[in-house]
């Protein structure tokens, strides 16, 4: 039990001696009894905690019923568990470091771990274009694609009527007879109904429905199907408006009991693959398909693909190198702003600060379109004006490209690692430096052997995040260069300022130039954490040694 | 004073109970019976340009059927994925707007229902029912044609070319910055550029006897090589030129510094003042300069439990000529409904887009599309740019394509 988790207590607990746990709990069970405990009397922090907790309460049974409503039993059973794991641990007084912890702790489930876990589930599925949705979606699918109109029957006016709880249709043919059937009775001519100017009004022994009633009941009317003759070849009348008919048959027939789809016209039959569609004995299969686990198929095409070999490894090493040159540059540049604008001669020290903030306080979607236009060849800013008409191809040019990148995010970057190294440099103590002094370093000495420790101690973490962020910085990348210039030896479309995140982006199709596949993305993703995260952990585990130091 | 764990759980429970009955009851109650009562509702994802002309269109039905509309104001990029993702759970619109290059993958993924249009069909240009037509069923409504053309400055040449060497014959002559504006930019623009490789014989899939498209790709061969030293040619000679992005050439063309720009309906409102003509695009390769048509229209969610509102609204209501010339004031782009074009037409840049539009070709809705504009025009903004030679990089392009199209 780390003592930061712990609240303030009394001061008793500063009183006692450091014992053995077992003491300690017990120490702590006599302190509570002495001041009733945390959660056992109506002390006006009581009443506020019950308030609260109320309202999240509220909020969650609001999910929990909106998610019954839907449907939705994955969302309703984490927020059961998360509401009763809410109470248990406010209510409870076994669970103290658990209040501090359960705010983040939650949000950490739902916005990361859960993320991660999704992504890492759809990684083993075929989601993606034709596998969009369940096996019910795209049989239904199927089925309304290939039920067509009869060709060249002729639109009939069409009345909903109702016998009972019963609905049938109503038409009106071209030489002006009447018809009436429903599911089960092929049309028939009555001869005692009455049209009004095309319009069935009345017909006896049944109801004509006016709109109210038919949308009361839409499904079921557009989902009626009223054979034309006893022939299930002639078709049947169908309506997609309930103001006129039309005669459809369908081409398609789905047998539950085999699991089968049948071609009525050609006899071909159409069973399930393990790819999630419906194949033929020849091998066609149709368009609809759905989602099906495919294992480890989305690792193996990432990998497996000859045509993405070689550039992976240039985009991979480019990657890194972007990564890490980001870092380094934004930092030396912070640093040194930041350096020289906490010596105190520097006058008007504020506004230069403020200015430096500039950059950063820009959204770095709009920075980099704004550059991207800048560093156009003919007509941008820096040929145009700064370098006087030159024509330097910034953004065509693989080698000046990956400079250009660099650069812009030189630009965007260097105000945040200026912000914390002006921060890391003025909680240097004072006293430390004026021990270097009298020690006798000079300045260089006391920079390399007391500042620079110091701060990297505080820096270094951020630098490893700043390395990770780098690493999937998707934005520069695709609003700058969009990847570009492209390759020209590869036959995919990536480009020599490609990152990891911008391919993954290109080749799952997300960016929808090819067949979208998010199980391959998803996949590409999680291959792409676990390289972040290791060069993170290895990262963080070479700071350790820092704080030696201290 | 001591309680117990439950004690205190029960009493929060009541709370949050009391907290939350009055908006408890909102989700369990059936929504189609609360819809019955009043003429059912409607759900509808429009984009900024056609939201005031969807919403009169939907007043008018409102009146007359008592149905609510409600329309989701959307951006219009974001709809083909959201509508995709949206649809199997259920959540998404009963009606979107749409591309009707998007049919592909909409009917691929299932999420589209067919439309029977039953005689109204006959009422609309046949390049829009086509474009919306897989496999013998029409999937959308169609409500506007759009197309590029040669938008000509009068004042700076007051004929229309008759060839592409005559345009940028007498685009030099008028001494302006640039003979003739196609804009390009680094990653190229094959749409822009299509009537101009059409025009060697080199369209991008073969074409079917309907109209449609079959996955079989066409721009290689002899007439692709000759069209990509064509643009090898243009580009040593300046005329094309990948630092020509359409922002440049929009400013570039309402400064009167050209007599010529490629480019449609949408560029209109950047040229006040100028006087205006509209001409078909002229052939570079002797053939019909034929440039895409894209039909934009509305599509019915497969999933929709208002089908039969859907539908009425779609094929009773936004098929009559008020709703399209509304829709054709928001947008600018020729109606399809063929009454509400001829209507239009009395605006002789409109009736000049509609003739070109005309000979145009519906820009391909197959899935296999995709695949093909990402190696499309970065080539061809590398062979103008010089920096590929030409009949290679064309022939590698195709070898690409193909490529993808297999692993796909």
């Amino acid at each position: 039990m780390s003592s930061p988790l712990l609240p303030q207590m009394h001061d008793p607990v500063v009183a006692l001696p450091p014992e053995t746990p077992r003491s300690r709990r017990a120490a702590r069970r006599v302190l509570r009894d002495a001041d009733g405990g945390h959660a056992t009397n109506f002390s006006r922090g009581f009443v506020v905690k019950l308030l609260l907790l109320a309202m999240i309460d509220a909020l969650g049974v609001y999910v929990v019923m909106a998610a019954w409503g839907q449907g939705s039993f994955g969302i309703l059973w984490s927020m059961v568990g998360l509401l009763v794991g809410a109470n248990y641990v406010y209510f409870s007084k076994r669970a103290l470091p658990m209040k501090y912890i359960l705010p983040g702790l939650s949000f950490l489930l739902v916005y990361q771990i859960f993320v991660i876990l999704f992504t890492g589930f759809v990684a083993f599925t075929n989601y993606g274009d034709g596998h969009n949705s369940t096996k019910a979606d795209a049989i239904e699918a199927l089925l309304i694609q290939n039920e067509r109109r009869v060709e060249g029957s002729d639109a009939y006016p069409l009345t909903v009527l109702a016998d009972g709880d019963e609905l049938a249709f109503a038409i009106v043919t071209s030489d002006g007879d009447v018809r009436v059937g429903r599911a089960e009775a092929p049309l028939e001519t009555i001869d005692e109904a009455e049209v009004d100017d095309d319009v069935v009004t009345a017909v006896p022994g049944y109801e004509v429905l006016g709109r109210q009633a038919i949308l009361a009941r839409q499904s079921d009317v557009t989902d009626l199907r009223v054979p034309v003759s006893s022939d299930p070849a002639d078709g049947s009348i169908r309506t997609q408006d309930a103001r006129s008919g039309y005669v459809f048959i369908s081409t398609m027939h789905y047998d539950e009991t085999t699991d089968s789809m049948t071609d009525a016209l050609t006899g071909t039959v159409y069973t399930p693959n393990d790819d999630g569609q419906f194949e033929s004995a020849d091998g066609a299969t149709l368009a609809v398909g759905w989602r099906v686990l495919v294992g480890f198929d989305n690792f193996v095409k990432a990998f497996g693909d000859p045509r993405y070999s070689t550039p992976f490894l240039k985009v991979f090493a480019w990657t890194v190198a972007f990564a890490a040159l980001s870092v380094v540059t934004t930092f030396l540049l912070g640093l040194f702003l930041a350096m020289v604008f906490n010596d105190e001669r520097v006058k008007g020290r504020k506004i230069y600060r403020t200015l430096m903030i500039l950059p950063y306080a820009i959204p770095g979607f709009l920075a980099a379109l704004l550059w991207s236009g800048m560093l156009n060849t003919k007509f941008g800013f820096v040929n145009q004006i700064l370098l006087g008409g030159a024509e330097i191809p910034w953004l065509t040019d693989p080698w000046l490209a990956k400079l250009a990148v660099l650069g812009v995010n030189l630009w965007l970057g260097f105000p945040y690692m200026f912000l914390i190294c002006t921060g890391a440099l003025q909680s240097i103590p004072g006293d430390v430096l004026e021990a270097a002094k009298i020690d006798g370093a000079g300045g260089i000495r006391t920079w390399k052997s007391v500042t620079m420790p110091l701060l990297l101690i505080a820096t270094a973490p951020l630098l490893i995040s700043s390395f990770a962020f780098n690493f999937n910085n998707f934005t520069l990348i695709y609003m700058l260069t969009g990847g570009g210039p492209r390759f020209a030896d590869a036959s995919v479309p990536l480009g020599h300022t490609d990152i990891l995140i911008s391919m993954v982006y290109s080749i799952s199709g997300v960016d929808g130039n090819a067949a979208k596949d998010y199980g391959l993305a998803s996949a590409l993703s999680i291959v792409i954490f676990v390289i972040v995260g290791t060069i993170s952990a290895i990262a963080f585990r070479q700071t350790r040694k820092l704080e030696e130091i201290n | 004073m001591r309680r117990s764990i439950s004690l205190v759980a029960v009493l929060a429970t009541a709370l949050a109970l009391a907290a939350c009955s009055s908006s408890s009851d909102t989700p369990a109650a059936d929504p189609t019976t609360e819809a019955a009562a009043d003429g059912g509702s409607l759900t509808i994802w429009v984009d900024e340009t056609r939201k005031p002309a969807v919403e009169a269109a939907a007043t008018a039905f409102e009146e007359e059927t008592g149905t609510t509309v409600e329309l989701v104001l959307k951006n219009f990029d974001d709809i083909r994925a959201d509508f995709l993702a949206q649809v199997p759970t259920g959540e998404g619109p009963d009606i979107t707007v749409g591309a009707h290059d998007w049919l592909g993958e909409m009917t691929s993924n299932g999420v589209v229902a067919p439309i029977e249009l039953g005689d109204i069909a006959a009422d609309f240009e046949p390049v829009s029912i086509e474009a919306f037509t897989q496999d013998g069923q029409v999937y959308g409504l169609p409500y506007a044609v759009e197309n590029i053309a040669l938008i000509r400055n009068t004042a700076l040449a007051p004929q229309a070319p008759a060839t592409w060497d005559d345009a940028v014959a007498t685009g030099k002559a008028a001494g302006k910055t640039y003979p003739i504006l196609v804009q390009m930019g680094d990653e190229g623009d094959p749409y822009t550029m299509y009537p101009l490789q059409t025009s060697f014989g080199a369209p991008v899939f073969v074409q079917n006897e309907d109209g449609s498209y079959a996955p079989e790709l066409a721009l290689g061969g002899e007439p692709g090589t000759a069209f990509s030293q064509w643009l090898a040619a243009q580009g040593a000679a300046k005329v094309l030129d990948p630092a020509i992005t359409y922002d440049i050439a929009v400013a570039a063309f309402a400064a009167g510094e050209s007599p010529y720009i490629v480019g449609g309906p949408w560029m209109l409102d950047s040229f006040p003042g100028l006087d205006l003509a509209i001409d078909p695009i002229p052939s570079a390769g002797g053939q019909p300069a034929q440039p895409f048509v894209g039909v934009a229209g509305f599509y019915v969610n497969a999933k929709s439990e208002n089908g039969l509102l859907a539908n009425d609204f779609l094929v009773n209501f936004m098929s009559s000529e008020d709703a399209q010339l509304a829709l054709y004031e928001a947008g600018d782009r020729p109606p399809a409904l063929i009454a509400a074009a001829d209507t239009a037409s009395a605006d002789p840049i409109t009736a000049g887009f509609r003739a070109v539009g005309a000979d145009a070709v519906p820009m391909p809705s197959i899935p296999e599309m995709g695949s093909v504009w990402s190696f499309w025009g970065v080539t061809e903004a590398g062979i103008v740019s010089g920096a590929q030679e030409p009949v290679a990089a064309w022939t590698k392009m195709v070898a690409d394509i193909q490529g993808a199209l297999d692993a796909s």
